[in-house]
């Protein structure tokens, strides 16, 4: 018992990333739910449909999560299949590679998302389609975003290997206290305020409790939202040729998944 | 006629230590070369930067004349690859694999291609096989019919019979030998059984600690150093200290 206890033990006291990992995902869920808690102590009475606001924002930030998430995948299955170095042995082109893959991250994000859009209506009476037109722009936003952010990931996957999947998994968390996704901005620190309103998800946020209390689209919020997400995408695409080139210095491609 | 693969004083560091250091051999049309060498000796590390995975530190890699550095995407057309360290997608059909590697180099008549490989490398009573259950012997052939898809002009084989039983390894060295005959391509073999070595390769090139120290055919590396076989040749080479200065 002690001997199985010892092997665990030793893994994680060995391993930086894994203490950080333990650590990482408590501080993250308080830190949210600290700002939740905080936003409806303070305005109970913000809301005339919490429910609703509060399930569509969910279902949007899904989106972020799953387009993310997905373009992650396709990198990370063909490293955990061994078959990343036949991959980048093809005759493909980097630009080749990235429009594939933010197409097939479109496709696996709207199979997940699909149905639990479709479940929401019958069993808690909202739907996110009650958005309208604008539900196209908030969409096609967010899923700019969570493909950028896929960019960020897979360009370390590259350049530093398997030992990057953690990063995977856990940037996206780091933003959603960030992203004001259930609360208005002005809920956070000041320091956090500063740091939000660079992010494209503040914008998206704020306008889709906009339209759904209000009824009336502000485009400058989308405006806002769609400059940052073209520098974030262009940052991205840049990050993701320059891990490739340093990994075609450092050897990477050629050791991955060992 | 252009050379299909020459390498010309080629060089890799890491960390400033020499993983290869100024090697340059070439191999010419319908010709099949080996790298022997033991493990950590820089095979590896030049078959990755003839593939473009790897850039070099210093020299080139030319297929058909053009340098690798310049023509990455459109050479990779004329190469293939083959290496028991690289795996297809497990959860794909064997015919899945054969389909997303033929769309991948753009391979004409694709169902025809597919048709072809599977009959010359025995792959019919698994093409609808998931990859991952397949045998380390039926993967193995299932990876060759990937590496010939686009039918390569240069052809790197990285230990392509390790861990193979003594009839699919036979079965693998002679559809080797078929096809560099019947397609003139150019094949660099980097292998641990002296066996295949001296069956395959017209001529060899001994590596250790990143250089090449010696090279010539099978039959005059055994004469120039009084050995009996290519094994005992790999032993007293390797096991001689050639330090890099």
């Amino acid at each position: 018992m002690y001997g199985l206890f010892l092997r665990h033990f030793y893994l994680i006291k060995s391993s930086l990333p894994r203490i950080i990992d333990l650590i990482y995902w408590p501080t993250i869920q308080i830190i949210l739910w600290g700002f939740i808690s905080k936003f409806f102590s303070i305005y109970s009475d913000y809301y005339n449909n919490t429910l609703g606001v509060i399930l569509t924002c969910a279902i949007l930030y899904d989106i972020l999560f799953r387009s993310s998430i997905s373009f992650n995948m396709l990198f990370l299955e063909e490293i955990w299949s061994r078959n990343f170095t036949n991959l980048f042995i093809a005759p493909l082109k980097l630009r080749e590679i990235i429009t594939s893959l933010i197409f097939t991250a479109l496709v696996r994000t709207l199979i997940g998302l699909v149905p639990a859009i479709i479940l929401t209506s019958p069993l808690f009476g909202v739907s996110i389609l009650k958005l309208g037109f604008p539900l196209l722009l908030l969409f096609l936003s967010l899923y700019i975003f969570g493909v950028t952010l896929g960019l960020f990931v897979s360009a370390g996957l590259i350049r530093y290997g398997p030992s990057f999947e953690n990063i995977a998994w856990s940037s996206l968390f780091l933003l959603a206290p960030l992203g004001c996704i259930y609360y208005p901005i002005d809920i956070l620190p000041d320091f956090f305020q500063i740091v939000a309103k660079g992010l494209p998800l503040v914008y998206i946020f704020d306008e889709t409790r906009n339209i759904l209390l209000n009824g009336f689209i502000n485009y400058e919020n989308l405006k806002q939202a769609y400059i940052l997400n073209l520098i974030y995408l262009v940052c991205g695409i840049s990050l993701f040729y320059f891990s490739f080139m340093r990994a075609r210095i450092k050897g990477t491609l050629i050791n991955m998944g060992e | 006629m252009h050379t299909p693969l020459k390498v010309i004083g080629l060089s890799k560091d890491y960390n400033g230590k020499s993983a290869v250091k100024d090697i340059s051999f070439e191999v010419e049309k319908n010709e099949i070369i080996g790298i022997l060498g033991p493990n950590g000796c820089g095979k590896t590390t030049t078959i990755g930067m003839i593939l473009g995975l790897l850039k070099p530190t210093k020299g080139k890699v030319l297929i058909n004349e053009i340098e690798i550095e310049n023509g990455r995407i459109d050479l990779l057309d004329k190469i293939n690859f083959i290496s028991p360290y690289i795996e297809l997608p497990k959860k794909l059909t064997v015919r899945q694999n054969l389909e997303v590697y033929g769309r991948l180099y753009d391979v004409k008549n694709l169902k025809t291609k597919i048709e072809y490989l599977s009959g010359e490398l025995r792959l019919n009573n698994i093409l609808d096989k998931v990859t991952g259950e397949l045998s380390s012997g039926q993967k193995n052939r299932v990876s060759l019919a990937k590496s010939i898809i686009n039918n390569p002009m240069v052809l790197l084989l990285d230990e392509p019979t390790a861990s193979l039983d003594p009839e699919t390894g036979d079965f693998i060295r002679s559809f080797l030998e078929n096809y560099q005959k019947e397609k003139g391509a150019s094949i660099l073999l980097a292998s641990h059984n002296m066996f295949e070595v001296e069956r395959l390769c017209s001529s060899v090139l001994m590596m250790n600690k990143g250089i090449i120290i010696d090279k010539g055919k099978p039959e005059e590396l055994i004469q120039k150093h009084g050995r009996k076989n290519m094994e005992e040749v790999f032993l007293k080479l390797t096991r001689e200290k050639y330090e890099l200065k």
